[in-house]
């Protein structure tokens, strides 16, 4: 008798931890995808509007898919429209952030991992404070060094440059690729520093000859941290560089402000589309380095 | 009735079997040790009966009563982990009272318990410190109390010991011993280390490949290990495993290792099943230890080895002889001298050799 | 000298990080706040003037302004992300089907530009053709929502997109934190009968404390440097009623030529993030010599 109630009350146990779990599955997807739809949404706005003519736009809703694929107002963001004055496409300002992004994530990296390497493998007294000192770097509001920046490039005389930016850049970008390198190589062992110096190796050979051939996961890493920042900087470029040399967020923020007679969405969203996508792509193609950027430049700075 | 019964059980995951059909059955007050070596599945099966993992085939009864579904917390069971698993953000108190708190408990009796456990471990002036400040083998402590205020039908412990220094791990395994002796629960208990293991428990269940080898106490497991995994696994150094073959001469049985040009007469041993062992290929399993320098008894075998390895471990010395050009080890007091690359003469005990088929490697 | 330049070595290679953020970013403070205590208008003046500036900047209805947006801007920033966050990453960790999929949907966001993204929900939420005109045409007919033209609700649509943008940062912080706990803390909690609602609440969150107080500092320092996201949506309108300290800062210095007084705003924001930077350093660096 005792071992019928028992055994019931175990089966009524399973049944009801069944049914419970079953109801927090079903309430765990539906709170995750309607999640989900709030961080999709925009993008599928944005694709769907530039995708349509201004007509179709009046007609239907944000949601609506458009009746045909018309690529239009892509090619005219891009490109332009033909007629001289006060036409504004992206197409020069494209090149502009690409030559400003390649030169100033080169440097930047590299400097970076030369002073990581320095900070880790090469240690010496207050190396700490040393480190410290540049890591404040990270977190310092950009406006407080505007003005005295915005009068070193006049004096330079490369204000209104693409160098100016490069200049810029790099340096603002070098306490954090600092970070990411001395974090890095901190796990590496130091044995095999001086393994390489009692084989008789210096300074420069072990760097280029042991750390760097190990370096690809951070160098991934800090690469696409510093080409996403900088691809994406709006401050210093509409500060430092507002006409012909404007990086492409300058751009396109010019571009969606310019009070033309008609506001054209499509054309607007194809240009944010383009100035998104370089960034997008890296980020589809190696979320997980850019998450390990985000995740140890937040955690560590 | 049975406190713990394992009942064909299987798991697998994915396409990796990691246990392949286990029956196991624990009475009353039994301690049992799951011991083998990393990956034979002695963990899982204690998941497996903690409810931490679901079955893929066969049944887990406690009291007789089928638990394979049931949740952990309606099993009667508490578990000690290797890495003590104390909530980090609760005090000691808190730690050892969540379960009882989580039951329902009432207040009184929760008080009353901790009260008992933590005077009986020894962790009553600990209960407001967090575990960080604590040192391992005090949260060693503090993570068997709170398996302790339970009170629960069966103990489980995943390595426990495994997290602490050498020194302590022997003064913790004291205690886990006498806390069974006071308690007289029914523990099962997972290890990978044989000392534990022997220590501890009424009995052994040596696992590998997700298969049991033997469940025996263990005296048994030392003494007549049912195979050579079993006879290599137990000891240290590991039981010599000597191949070559048995013949049968009138009524005697011989012992001849390959390459050997002298026999073993197989004298006083309990065959399993006595039939065709004439020309049967097998391994001569003696432990090091039954290996003598003097003769002790009437009908040890007398052989001349010669020795090519010394090791010194202090109270005692690892010799390395060869025998028939097969490694064979014996194991003898520090103080007694034997010269290296020189004839010595050695007595085997042959009332401890075990006798292994060669291509079964089960014992006969 | 050879030899000098060999023992030197790693210390000449360091030199140039360490003489730039010397000079760009100490330096440069130090410039600023020694020019938010001149009378510099157009130019910067390099005579003393006490505090005027910082007298002038707390009696300017724009900063004011400024400064309680950053607050109410910064409140509901940080809780909309820590918590939206925080639900998503212990959501994410219940072994979910498709989890890349949906890690990867909501953290996108944190790869587009402030601007990108501003001119996205400008559009969106943009009264005439947006959100607005959806309802509209799917039968509510009386359904407003204006709140990007809306004096008063203008800093929510602030809120709208920024919390879009940051929200699966937390949930990425959060979700390393859960998932780095140990497997046998979880075991141990089944064990003393914990429901999933009990682990959560009772054992894990509060193991991440840290977690916690990163995710804080980081987006307090987003929220006080956020400047892109706005001139994208509103560029501080209607009106000023969306302005904060970094668009007021650049507006002083590079429209209305008062460096003086743009100086010390800046130098006022610089304080506050220092206020929440300082102790998260220091608690970091002894962490780490903990170690």
């Amino acid at each position: 008798m005792q071992d019928n109630l028992q055994t019931s009350s175990y089966k009524q146990l399973e049944q009801k931890s069944k049914y419970k779990n079953i109801f927090l599955r079903w309430f765990l997807y539906f709170v995750l995808i309607l999640f989900a739809s709030y961080f999709i949404f925009p993008l599928y706005v944005m694709v769907v509007t530039s995708l349509k003519t201004m007509e179709e736009i009046r007609q239907g809703t944000l949601l609506t898919w458009p009746s045909s694929l018309n690529f239009d107002s892509w090619l005219v963001a891009w490109g332009g429209r033909g007629y001289g004055a006060g036409d504004t496409f992206l197409r020069p300002y494209f090149w502009n952030s690409i030559k400003m992004v390649v030169p100033a994530v080169f440097f930047s990296t590299f400097i970076g991992a030369m002073t990581g390497y320095v900070l880790t493998k090469w240690r010496f007294k207050g190396d700490q404070w040393v480190f410290l000192f540049l890591l404040f770097g990270c977190f310092i509001p950009f406006q407080a060094i505007l003005l005295p920046m915005a009068r070193t490039l006049g004096a330079l005389g490369i204000s209104n440059s693409i160098i100016g930016l490069v200049l810029v850049h790099t340096v603002y970008g070098i306490p954090f690729t600092t970070l990411f390198f001395r974090n890095y190589y901190v796990s590496v062992p130091t044995e095999l520093v001086k393994a390489a110096r009692i084989d008789g190796a210096g300074f420069f050979k072990i760097f280029f000859k042991i750390l760097l051939p190990i370096s690809a996961p951070i160098i991934v890493v800090t690469v696409i941290w510093q080409f996403t920042q900088i691809w994406n900087d709006f401050l210093f470029g509409s500060t430092f560089s507002f006409g012909k040399a404007a990086p492409i967020q300058v751009a396109l923020n010019n571009m969606v402000l310019s009070s033309t007679s008609v506001k054209e969405y499509n054309v607007d969203m194809a240009s944010a589309i383009i100035a998104g996508i370089p960034t997008l792509i890296v980020y589809v193609l190696a979320g997980k380095y850019f998450i390990r950027g985000l995740t140890s430049g937040a955690v560590k700075g | 009735m049975k406190t713990l019964k394992i009942d064909e059980l299987s798991k697998n995951f994915g396409s990796t079997e990691v246990l392949k059909k286990i029956n196991l059955e624990i009475d009353e007050g039994n301690f049992l040790v799951l011991l083998g070596p990393s990956g034979c599945g002695k963990s899982t099966l204690l998941n497996i009966i903690a409810g931490l993992e679901t079955i893929n085939e066969g049944n887990v009864y406690i009291d007789d009563y089928n638990v394979s579904k049931v949740e952990p917390k309606d099993r009667n069971i508490a578990m000690v982990f290797q890495s003590y698993a104390l909530y980090p953000s609760m005090n000691v108190r808190e730690n050892m009272i969540f379960g009882l708190k989580q039951a329902k408990v009432s207040k009184e009796k929760i008080e009353e318990q901790l009260k008992k456990v933590s005077k009986f471990l020894q962790v009553d002036a600990l209960l407001d410190r967090k575990p960080s400040q604590l040192s391992g083998g005090q949260r060693q402590r503090v993570a068997i109390g709170r398996a302790l205020v339970r009170e629960p039908r069966i103990f489980l412990f995943d390595e426990p010991l495994s997290n602490l220094d050498a020194k302590l791990r022997v003064e913790m395994r004291r205690e886990i011993k006498k806390l069974h002796q006071q308690l007289k629960t029914t523990v099962v208990y997972v290890t990978h280390d044989q000392t534990e293991a022997m220590s501890l428990g009424t009995k052994i269940a040596i696992m590998n490949h997700g298969v049991i080898q033997q469940n025996n106490s263990p005296e048994l497991i030392y003494n007549k290990p049912s195979n050579t995994f079993v006879a290599d696994f137990i000891g240290s150094p590991s039981m010599n495993l000597i191949k070559g073959k048995l013949n049968q001469k009138s009524n005697k049985i011989l012992f001849t290792a390959d390459e050997a040009n002298f026999a073993i007469p197989i004298i006083s041993y309990d065959f399993i099943k006595a039939s065709q062992l004439e020309d049967k290929e097998v391994f001569f399993g003696i432990r090091p230890e039954h290996i003598y320098f003097k003769k002790s008894n009437e009908d040890d075998f007398e052989v001349n080895l010669t020795a090519d390895l010394s090791e010194y471990i202090g109270h005692e010395q690892i010799m390395t002889f060869n025998f028939a050009n097969q490694e064979l080890l014996a194991k003898f007091p520090s103080t007694f001298k034997i010269e290296l690359n020189k004839e010595t003469k050695l007595y085997f005990d042959l009332t401890q050799i075990s006798l292994f088929d060669a291509n079964s490697k089960e014992r006969i | 000298m050879f030899k000098w330049l060999e023992k030197n070595l790693p210390k000449i290679v360091m030199a140039p990080a360490v003489g730039l953020i010397g000079w760009f970013v100490y330096g440069f403070v130090l410039w600023t706040l020694y020019i938010s205590f001149t009378n510099s208008k157009i130019l910067p003046k390099y005579e003393l003037w006490g505090f005027g500036q910082y007298e002038k900047l707390w009696a300017s209805r724009k900063w004011l302004i400024s400064v309680d947006n950053l607050l109410v801007f910064t409140a509901l920033f940080l809780i909309f992300c820590i918590v939206i966050g925080i639900i998503l990453a212990i959501f994410l960790d219940q072994k979910i089907r498709a989890e890349g999929v949906l890690r990867t949907i909501y953290l996108y966001p944190m790869a587009l530009s402030f601007i990108v993204t501003g001119t996205a929900w400008k559009w969106i939420l943009n009264p005439t053709l947006g959100i607005q005109k959806m309802f509209i045409d799917w039968g509510f007919e009386n359904f407003t929502f204006d709140w990007l033209v809306n004096r008063e609700m203008a800093i929510y649509t602030i809120v709208i997109a920024g919390v879009w943008q940051s929200a699966g940062f937390v949930m990425a912080l959060f979700l390393a934190g859960l998932r780095s706990v140990e497997d046998e803390i979880i075991k141990a909690a089944k064990i003393d009968g914990a429901g999933l609602f009990t682990v959560y609440w009772k054992i894990l969150l509060p193991m991440m404390r840290p977690v916690f107080f990163t995710s804080f500092v980081i987006l307090v320092h987003i929220s006080i440097k956020s400047y892109d996201l706005i001139v994208a949506l509103t560029q501080g309108g209607p009106g000023i009623s969306t302005t904060m300290p970094a668009l007021f800062m650049t507006q002083a210095a590079f429209h209305k030529s008062q460096v003086g007084l743009s100086a010390a705003s800046a130098m006022m924001m610089f304080m506050a993030v220092a206020a929440v930077i300082i102790p998260y350093l220091y608690s970091e660096l002894r962490r780490e010599n903990a170690r």
